[in-house]
């Protein structure tokens, strides 16, 4: 193909041959750019991809019966938690405190706090989820106020208590169920896979029903795993709080959309949307959440008006990085934190709260209706470090 | 925060560059670092704490090969131990004795034991032709029963239809008469998650084991699963008795420190890995691979493999030859596109890339990469064969027909060419520099010198080449792609910032 060139010089003939042979490889029609790099999409994707327009995404709709709303005066359950929110959450963190309260114990009560000491409670910290950063703050700023023999070690524990006490309550806010101006209130759950969204959904419903006396609705918004909504279903009607669910497969924000008119028209004082579970770092599955706040808007800029995200206490350092993809895409307003009964420590809370501000609304310590708390920094912090016996 | 170990490294070795062996000192700086990353990583304290110890005994008085930064060497020790410790032959599940052989799958709630349970069947089904029953004995769970029956529904495989009322016992005693009156080969029990400090519902499980005499005991454990990760391990350890682990969300980016705890503390295998949503998303457990993550290498062999595969050796001779002349047109420009399109584009790259690897998806989710490389290419290819060969042709008219050919505008027409100026220059620059190993690295991304010293550190350690590709390496291919593929990532984020 070369031949009917213009003949130059053998080495610029040469040289073009090069370019040419480089060019344009063997099967490759010549300049025309390559369609073969097209996406192709996956089916088993199709489901997620992006849908703009209102009214297709309300044609699609499709709602279940709503169970009606009964007497919320009355409890379905007795109530077990007697003492309070402190002391389940303290049963809750008894193992967990446990842990690091006894390390502190065991390092305190045999030595006073010196250099080796202050090292341990470092590794105890980190051993709580803090981080090494984190624990290396607290420790460090434990080491500027130089203790020495004088001091007991309830001296060092209050001390590192009020450290995270202080880290944490500059992020409490509570969550108010009151609905905004006419609008219900709109909350959105979100997370990675697992850590509890359904649950703490029903958890919080069975709160705000029975303890703050408000209409609440849930949303279905879980349209891809297999019984997520059989699964909310069961929490609706354990809280006797209607649910507007689709089917598998079906529009989360289209959903999300229907059940918001629904929350209007029927006088809903809280919504609370359910999602799917999704990796932060899956862009397809982040971009559906993101187009459910999206539909939203459209009906007022101000839903949702909390966007709640959960993780699993057992979850270590990656959390700082699921926060802060949600938070980036989602604009998360605060935490619930869930399975805090287990002996997971729960530490990342800390170097959350130290890193991005957000406040923690909620953590959940057992599987019962009534395992869901609200956070107060002061006996976190005093149980963590073994104090709140 | 999630810079590479070999890089922190780096910045400690620099003061110490050229010494004939490490010191206990040298030593000391570079297990600091070490263990912060493991830290970082999630590895749990106790086990960083011996891991530790164990490459300071290595590591001290080792002779550091020539040509290879200590840095390198002591990442070539830490990659090996890791690899040594979490890497096993044991990891082929199972069907010994009578059939149905039982899998009992045990876990903590949330960590993914229900859709294991169903890829685990897909897998034995489709690939090992066993015929499988699942049945689930989450009684706890709202609607877990029907999860499963929804799952096995969707993959076509076998599930024991649900009683209501059924305590967990019961349901085992059904599954295992199912399993044998039905000639299934494999019977699945996926029970309720539960915690480890929970001395009811682990009684439970140990209760379900005794009588349904597990050959596979899988404890199902996030990836992103943080210090905790020992306990829970030991706990279903010793306890329940655990014949492997099963790492799920390994897709996430969660850096998977959690493996290495638990190998260290149960010394029992990892036998997968759950990668997706999808039922076929299931892979044997990669030491090697989980050891890059961990510490925050990328995955410099898979990038290395691909770029073998990828680049005609044919074509990269060529180009290397031009570019030892010193000559760099658009033609070579386009056809560096086309090999990265082929590599599967920017993002594809980058990921690969150590250290980059968290950032791909926010690129990816921004959805610049392919499409600048294709307007480039078109813009390209909507020059003349001339304007190809001298690019100081192009004046403002032709300019303006390429931008009307290619669909793009003058502006993205002239980015280019600003681009193509920056490389020719540096291309120059290089030539000048005498440093001709640039598109050799093209060729595989490991230039000649680089060879030996891969070859020297092999023969020095009688590794396998699969691991220094991550190791010492990552370091080397990671400053030629960079070096190579800078000015494309650099059109990418610019025009990625414009969006914005």
């Amino acid at each position: 193909m070369f031949f009917w060139r213009k003949k130059n010089n053998p080495a610029q003939q040469e040289r073009e041959a090069l370019e040419d042979k480089i060019v344009h490889h063997p099967n490759e029609p010549e300049l025309e750019p390559s369609t073969e790099y097209d996406p192709v999409i996956d089916p088993e994707f199709k489901k997620h991809e992006l849908n703009e327009t209102e009214e297709e995404v309300l044609s699609e709709l499709e709602i279940t019966p709503i169970p009606s709303v009964v007497d919320s005066q009355e409890p379905p359950r007795q109530d077990s938690d007697g003492g309070g929110w402190l002391s389940r959450l303290t049963s809750g963190l008894s193992k967990s405190s446990g842990k690091i309260g006894g390390g502190l114990a065991d390092i305190f009560s045999k030595r006073k706090p010196d250099a080796e000491t202050l090292a341990e409670l470092e590794d105890l910290l980190i051993m709580a989820d803090m981080g090494p950063q984190t624990a290396a703050l607290l420790v460090d700023s434990l080491r500027a106020r130089k203790f020495d023999k004088d001091n007991t070690m309830e001296e060092v524990q209050k001390a590192l208590a009020d450290d995270i006490a202080a880290i944490l309550d500059k992020t409490t806010r509570p969550l108010a169920f009151e609905k905004v101006g006419d609008s219900p209130k709109t909350i959105l759950i979100c997370g990675v896979n697992g850590v509890g969204k359904t649950t703490t959904i029903g958890k919080l419903a069975y709160h705000i029903h029975y303890r703050d006396h408000k209409k609440v609705m849930m949303a279905a918004g879980d349209t891809f795993r297999a019984a997520a909504i059989e699964q909310l279903q069961i929490w609706a009607d354990r809280t006797k709080c209607p649910l507007v669910s689709s089917e598998i497969g079906a529009d989360a924000a289209a959903l999300a959309f229907q059940s918001y008119e629904r929350a209007v028209k029927e006088g809903m004082d809280v919504l609370m949307i359910d999602t799917a579970g999704r990796l932060h770092n899956k862009a397809n599955l982040m971009a559906e959440l993101e187009k459910i706040t999206r539909v939203l808007k459209k009906k007022d800029p101000a839903i949702p008006h909390e966007v709640i995200l959960v993780l699993d206490a057992t979850t270590g350092q990656n959390a700082i990085s699921q926060v802060e993809t949600f938070k980036q895409l989602v604009n998360v307003t605060g935490l619930v934190v869930t399975k805090l009964d287990g002996s997971a420590k729960g530490g990342v809370v800390v170097a959350l709260a130290h890193k991005f501000g957000l406040p923690i609304f909620a953590v959940g310590v057992g599987e019962d209706i009534a395992d869901l708390q609200a956070f107060h920094p002061q006996e976190f912090a005093r149980s963590l470090v073994g104090l709140a016996e | 925060m999630f810079q590479s170990l070999t890089e922190k490294l780096g910045n400690v070795f620099d003061k110490l560059r050229g010494k004939g062996s490490l010191s206990q000192e040298d030593v000391d700086l570079a297990l600091r670092e070490i263990r912060v990353a493991l830290l970082e990583a999630d590895v749990a304290l106790p086990v960083v704490k011996d891991f530790v110890e164990r490459i300071r005994i290595k590591a001290v008085g080792q002779d550091i090969v020539k040509s290879v930064s200590p840095a390198q060497m002591v990442v070539k020790i830490v990659n090996d131990e890791m690899v040594a410790l979490l890497g096993s032959e044991n990891t082929d599940l199972s069907f010994a004795g009578t059939p149905p052989a039982v899998y009992l799958m045990v876990g903590l709630q949330g960590s993914g034991k229900t859709t294991s349970t169903a890829k685990i069947s897909k897998y034995l089904t489709d690939k090992l032709r066993k015929k499988v029953l699942m049945a689930s004995l989450d009684t706890y769970r709202p609607a877990a029963q029907d999860q499963l029956a929804q799952l096995g529904t969707q993959t076509g495989i076998a599930t024991l239809p649900i009683v209501t009322g059924e305590d967990p016992l019961t349901i085992t005693k059904r599954a295992l008469t199912e399993g044998r009156l039905g000639g299934y080969d494999v019977v699945m029990l996926d029970t309720a998650g539960r915690l480890a400090i929970d001395d009811v519902l682990m009684n439970e499980v140990v209760a379900i084991r005794d009588v349904a005499k597990p050959v596979e005991t899988l404890l199902v454990v996030d990836a992103m699963t943080g210090q905790d990760a020992v306990n829970t391990a030991s706990t279903f350890d010793s306890k329940v008795g655990i014949t492997g682990l099963m790492l799920t969300r390994v897709d996430g980016d969660a850096r998977g420190g959690a493996a290495m705890s638990m190998r260290a503390v149960t010394g029992k295998p990892i036998k997968l890995m759950g990668i997706g949503e999808k039922w076929d998303a299931l892979e044997p457990f990669h030491a090697d691979r989980i050891v890059s993550r961990i510490l925050g290498m990328g995955d410099v062999v898979s990038l290395v493999e691909k770029a073998i595969e990828t680049v005609n050796e044919a074509e990269a001779e060529d180009m290397a030859k031009r570019f030892n002349e010193g000559r760099f047109d658009l033609n070579d420009m386009l056809n560096q596109f086309r090999q990265m399109k082929r590599m599967g584009g920017i993002g594809s790259l980058m990921k690969m890339l150590p250290g980059l690897g968290r950032y791909s998806e926010q690129i990816d989710s921004a959805n610049l990469d392919n499409s600048v490389l294709k307007h480039q290419e078109a813009i390209i290819l909507s020059m003349t064969k001339a304007e190809r060969v001298k690019p100081s042709l192009l004046n403002a008219k032709r300019r303006q027909r390429i931008a009307a050919g290619s669909g793009t505008s003058v502006q993205d027409v002239n980015r280019l060419i600003k681009q193509y100026e920056q490389m020719e220059t540096m291309m120059r620059r290089m030539k000048k520099m005498g440093i001709s190993g640039m598109m050799g690295a093209m060729k595989n991304f490991m230039g000649k010198d680089d060879q030996d010293k891969l070859a020297e550190m092999q023969r020095e350690s009688g590794t396998t080449p699969g691991f220094s590709l991550s190791g010492s390496l990552g370091q080397m291919a990671q400053q030629k792609m960079l070096g190579g593929l800078g000015n494309f990532g650099h059109g990418g984020s610019k025009k990625n910032r414009k969006k914005k």
